[in-house]
């Protein structure tokens, strides 16, 4: 999913960034509703667990791979506005050390992935959560949905952009069409990634979680100084 | 001492959560798929993949996630992932820290729940 240098044109490239920037500054405000002494630390774990889970290519068809995007996986775990941000740190670093992603294609990066990816899996995640039972093994399927989802607008998103200021003339049915498909499959992996990484901190660590907090009233985890040994 | 012996636990399940990362980043990757990425397959099949353009630190020594220098292929790629792993950890760490907003030092006190959680939770 990482755009290159050149894809799209200055204009394109320079307004991407500005969003960026924007978004990223009121995530920078949005997040310390978020960050405690207890959410901070799994905040740096999340971005490092996603840097990691995106050098992992899986194949999705004939000569053709996809990765974890990760943002939905993040916004559940640390909030959608810390997800912001631990996404754009991971594209940040890809770009200007890894040379994954153009310089120039940050912005569209962090526009794409830590916008789009983010704030899409989220919402996806918040209505599914609203809709299923109000039970704790809900949370990693509505987070999985959210995932899936994901990847296709944040597909469909690029397309856009390549049809309003890409390099060369496309025709956008075609882009729409291939950038949709393609990304549908990918958006099958990151919901498997998504269920099992959700599950698994969901299992340990409820309490953490913080797409599962409107569930802490049903089931207290807080353990306080009072209780027994 | 609960609280300690909680904060232990909380301890070891981070250090738990980064050894994942850094198996994944640098093992794991070895054995990722090489193949095209559904963006780039699509701009080969559009035609419009030949508009990239080269980036500026291609020739940096961590590029395309291989350190310049280590000729074998697993140790180039597992080092640079293990150096991102570190690079990313320090930098989100450090940012979400300066951001944390500190609790009060009442152990036992409910949290500021009004606060806490998203506008409009059910």
């Amino acid at each position: 999913m990482h755009v290159p240098d050149g894809f799209l044109d200055v204009p394109t490239s320079a307004a991407t960034a500005v969003v960026a920037a924007a978004g990223i500054a009121v995530a920078l405000r949005g997040s310390r509703s978020e960050l405690d002494e207890r959410s901070a630390p799994l905040a740096g774990l999340t971005a490092t667990f996603v840097f990691a889970a995106q050098m992992i290519n899986f194949p999705v068809a004939a000569g053709t791979s996809g990765h974890l995007l990760g943002g939905a996986l993040a916004a559940v775990l640390v909030g959608p506005w810390t997800a912001t941000l631990c996404l754009s740190v991971v594209l940040i670093v890809q770009a200007l050390l890894f040379a994954d992603g153009g310089i120039t294609a940050v912005g569209t990066n962090i526009v794409l992935m830590a916008l789009v990816g983010v704030w899409v899996g989220w919402g996806v995640f918040r209505l599914t959560r609203a809709a299923l039972p109000k039970r704790r093994t809900m949370i990693p399927v509505a987070s999985a949905l959210g995932a899936f989802v994901s990847v296709p607008a944040a597909a469909l998103t690029f397309a856009a952009l390549f049809a309003a200021g890409g390099a060369v003339p496309v025709e956008p049915a075609t882009l729409f069409m291939a950038m949709g498909s393609v990304h549908l499959l990918i958006g099958l992996g990151e919901a498997v990634i998504t269920w099992m990484v959700v599950s698994a901190v969901v299992g340990v660590r409820p309490d953490l979680v913080h797409g599962a907090r409107p569930l802490a009233f049903a089931a207290p985890l807080i353990i306080t100084e009072g209780a027994p040994a | 001492m609960k609280t300690a012996a909680l904060l232990r636990r909380s301890r070891v399940q981070w250090v738990a959560g980064l050894v994942v990362a850094l198996l994944l980043a640098g093992g794991i990757s070895h054995h990722a798929s090489s193949s095209p990425d559904g963006l780039q397959h699509v701009a080969t099949e559009t035609g419009f993949s030949d508009t990239a353009t080269e980036h500026v630190a291609a020739d940096g020594p961590l590029a395309d996630y291989r350190v310049a220098g280590v000729t074998d292929d697993r140790l180039s790629g597992g080092l640079a992932g293990v150096v991102g792993t570190g690079v990313v950890l320090v930098l989100a760490s450090g940012l979400t820290w300066a951001l944390h907003r500190p609790r009060p030092r009442t152990a036992g006190a409910p949290r500021d729940a009004g606060t806490s959680q998203d506008p409009g939770t059910p």
